[in-house]
């Protein structure tokens, strides 16, 4: 009992900061002490006197905004942002994966190339072209980070589906006349869904960072919106007098990223009893 | 008298909590003398392998040694450091296992790893003498040409030949005591016949005390000398072989044996109604390789064809191209005199329901995530009900197959492989077809379960003159349930006929071999119809 608790520790540390940092994002307006736009006084250090009983915990920035109200907000940026572009990845790749999967031959071979054209580009390369040629803004943050994870989600459902494609109980639904669709969506996706319930997990910390780079080159979202891969951008030539400028809001991106990783390793570990077939061993 | 070279006494093994029982294996004592094969039987689930472990002290994690001596020639186990175990291992007792295939090093030639053993047991040996040792172990093994296969590799071999080669390392440091788990479960029976030979006269020879470990009673009845019957991590009965075989006292052991199909025709009366499936030279090619080649035959309505064959000779091919399941390469289809090899998109669709198949998988043929209510109701509606008929059909179905209301909740989880194989029969007359494919659909059920499912399909082929085809690796069981039989071999027909025929006078010397390798043949002869209490049909 005792060797089963031990591992579960980190997980829950995990399921705990993802979880923190969601209800920042929701109960944004209630929690952050100021409001995450309005100028007060600039550049003071963390956990300074804000006159009227109330604290700057972590300074303000140059233009004199609260940074910890900044995390708050920037936190509902990054989390809607980050869940809606992982998701719309992820409808276009297992899409995509299911009906290489099924059809196999040249369904396949289509999809395959179309993938693998798009995985040959370098990710960052291909998001600094997307948003330079459409503009910042969060919609094309998804447009970007689904352009470039899709291909990777769909080589992973492929894999799966030609798998499952093979099993008895695909074969018994084709041989029942059953129609594509229902075979993909009702046989096959549940059964692939445990490997891709870890990856989407990882896959949106990945997404969190590249909203954070994305923010840091200048291409996430507009200014003056919160965004913490902006923050760390603005604060970056006063970061040797005032580190705090950038600190908080590194430790905010690592935090939700640590997060998920945690919480992805567990649900691995829960997956540990893959659908399989109890080896039978007659010819 | 002699000693024993493996003595148990009071082993008990404790399960993990949560466990459907509290013991993998409770109170054993046995013995096992020189020159004997004392064989376990017994059903999955029973903790044959839990012993086998324990012996070689390497439970599986989770599962603890509680109480009970194990004594191999003479040294007690339990005093042994992890160093001393070591050099047991190999040196006074080995072990063959079931996949002969695994349990050899890909990478390295066979002649190597037997060598290997040696070289680990016997430092001091001089290279040239290990030589000549591996080339006699092989040729005791009576594989052709030793010094050629001592440089081939596992996959340039068969897996007869292979299995061969790891008996040669089992006997290279001449242990007293020989482990063997299921050894010839994984081979074709013409070759799991030649290595019951190879293992009986290797025992006359050398005297090893054999621990033979299987589930078939026809291999028991061709090797052992003596029986221990295990039920549930107990030792039932043990005795002499003839005792165990033909005068068990235990209720348990007279229903296992008594579960064992004949190896003998049933009389049936001839069936002579129209064909209700007719397949004139089906053929699939894989490139060169021709896995069907050519096949004809004709099903009459209501009647049961076994396809028999062993592993790679296209049996299985042949149930997928006839379910389209695999596009033919050439040759027709006719089922119910309509054409079914070359219609397509929704003409395929509709006819499918026709022709229906079980799987042999009883845990991979059904989508873990759908109850069973949801996938018997939906193959009622592909089958063309409605859908408040398909529920009350779904209920009919549970019960005929003989499970509860309750079940239709379900999910597939929820069952055991007899319990999963039912749900299949199910859900393939859920689409009230006409004809049933079987394939192999009881060769991974334990006996008594097999038995049962065999059963059932008798009866409902009597209630509703489905034509079954019934495609399987077993003699005894194509023998009990079939009307006609095919044999196939390497994707060709070679032999086809009435069952009482093809058994007594076979035409094809290949059928010949086949009927002459099916184990327990003597024991058969002189089979007590006291025992046939329940067979299988009623004729």
């Amino acid at each position: 009992m005792r060797r089963r608790m031990l591992p579960r520790l980190p997980v829950l540390f995990g399921a705990l900061i993802v979880l923190l940092w969601v209800l920042c994002a929701v109960l944004a307006p209630w929690l952050a002490p100021f409001d995450p736009l309005h100028s007060l006084q600039p550049l003071v250090p963390p956990l300074s006197d804000a006159g009227a009983g109330r604290m700057f915990w972590l300074g303000t920035d140059m233009l004199g905004r609260d940074i910890l109200s900044r995390l708050i907000f920037g936190a509902r940026a990054v989390i809607v942002w980050a869940g809606f572009a992982t998701a719309t990845a992820y409808v276009i790749g297992i899409a995509g994966g299911l009906v290489a999967g099924f059809y196999r031959g040249h369904a396949d071979r289509l999809l395959s190339f179309l993938a693998n054209v798009v995985l040959s580009f370098p990710v960052l390369v291909l998001y600094i072209l997307i948003i330079t040629k459409v503009g910042a803004s969060g919609f094309n943050i998804v447009l970007a980070v689904t352009f470039a994870s899709a291909p990777a989600i769909f080589r992973i459902v492929r894999a799966l589906a030609l798998d499952l494609r093979e099993r008895d109980f695909v074969l018994a639904a084709i041989s029942q006349g059953e129609t594509p669709l229902r075979i993909m969506v009702l046989d096959m996706l549940p059964n692939a869904a445990g490997p891709l319930i870890v990856d989407a997990c990882l896959r949106l910390g990945y997404t969190t960072i590249t909203i954070g780079v994305l923010g840091f080159l200048g291409l996430g979202l507009p200014p003056p919106t919160p965004d913490w891969g902006g923050m760390v951008n603005e604060g970056r030539p006063l970061a040797f007098a005032f580190p705090h400028l950038i600190l908080f809001p590194c430790i905010a991106i690592s935090s939700l990223m640590l997060g998920l990783s945690l919480l992805a390793d567990g649900l691995r570990d829960g997956e540990q009893r893959p659908l399989k077939s109890t080896g039978t061993n007659l010819p | 008298m002699t000693e024993p070279v493996l003595r148990i006494d009071g082993l008990t093994v404790g399960l993990p909590g949560g466990s459907d029982r509290a013991l993998a294996v409770n109170d054993l004592s046995l013995e096992v003398f020189p020159g004997e094969i004392l064989c376990i039987v017994g059903e999955s689930g029973s903790g044959k392998s839990v012993l086998l472990s324990a012996i070689m002290r390497a439970l599986p994690r989770g599962l603890g040694h509680l109480k009970g001596g194990i004594t191999v020639d003479g040294v007690d186990l339990a005093t042994l450091s992890e160093r001393q175990l070591r050099r047991m291992r190999g040196n006074s007792m080995a072990m063959i296992f079931q996949e002969p295939m695994a349990s050899l090093n890909p990478a390295i030639p066979v002649g190597r790893q037997i060598a290997e053993v040696m070289e680990i047991h016997a430092p001091t040996m001089p290279v040239a003498e290990r030589r000549q040792r591996v080339i006699d172990l092989i040729t005791d093994t009576n594989l052709p040409d030793p010094p050629a296969i001592a440089r081939r590799f596992p996959h340039q071999l068969s897996g007869g030949q292979c299995q061969r080669i790891v008996i040669a390392m089992a006997l290279a440091m001449n242990p007293k005591l020989l482990l063997a788990d299921e050894p010839t479960t994984a081979l074709d029976v013409t070759t799991q016949a030649q290595i019951l030979k190879l293992v009986r006269r290797l025992c006359g020879i050398h005297g090893h005390g054999i621990l033979f470990v299987t589930h078939d009673f026809g291999v028991v009845a061709d090797i052992a000398d003596r029986v221990a019957v295990m039920q549930e991590g107990r030792l039932v009965e043990i005795g002499p072989v003839d005792d165990i075989l033909h005068r068990a006292i235990h209720p348990y052991t007279r229903r296992l044996v008594a579960a064992v199909p004949r190896f003998a025709a049933v009389a049936r009366a001839p069936i002579d109604t129209a064909p209700s499936l007719r397949i004139t030279g089906l053929s699939k090619f894989y490139g060169a390789v021709r896995a069907l080649d050519g096949v004809t035959l004709e099903v009459a309505a209501g009647s049961t064809l076994a396809i028999v064959g062993e592993s790679g000779s296209g049996k299985s091919t042949l149930a997928k191209a006839i379910i389209r399941l695999i596009e033919p390469s050439q040759g027709s289809i006719t089922i119910g005199g309509h054409d079914f090899a070359t219609i397509t998109g929704s003409a395929l669709a509709r006819q499918r329901r026709l022709i229906q198949i079980v799987f042999q998988d009883p845990f991979g043929s059904l989508n873990p995530h759908r109850s069973v209510g949801a996938l018997l109701v939906r193959a009622g509606v592909l089958g063309g009900l409605d859908h408040d008929a398909a529920v009350q059909q779904a209920h009919d179905l549970v019960a005929r197959v003989g499970l509860k209301p309750e079940a239709l909740a379900r999910k597939p989880l929820a069952f055991s492989g007899g319990q999963r194989q039912r749900i299949g029969i199910a859900r393939a007359l859920a689409m009230r077809p006409s004809i049933l494919i079987a394939d192999e659909s009881v060769s991974a059920l334990d006996v008594s379960v097999q038995k049962q499912v065999l059963d059932l399909l008798a009866e409902i082929q009597r209630e509703t003159r489905l034509t079954m085809l019934f495609i399987t690796h077993d003699m005894r069981v194509a023998a009990q349930i079939a009307d006609r039989i095919l044999v196939m071999r390497r994707g060709r027909v070679v032999e086809y006929g009435v069952t009482l025929t093809v058994l007594a006078r076979p035409s094809h010397p290949y059928t010949a071999e086949l009927l002459a390798a099916t184990p327990g043949q003597v024991w058969e002869q002189t089979r007590q119809p006291a025992l046939e209490a329940g067979m299988l049909m009623g004729g």
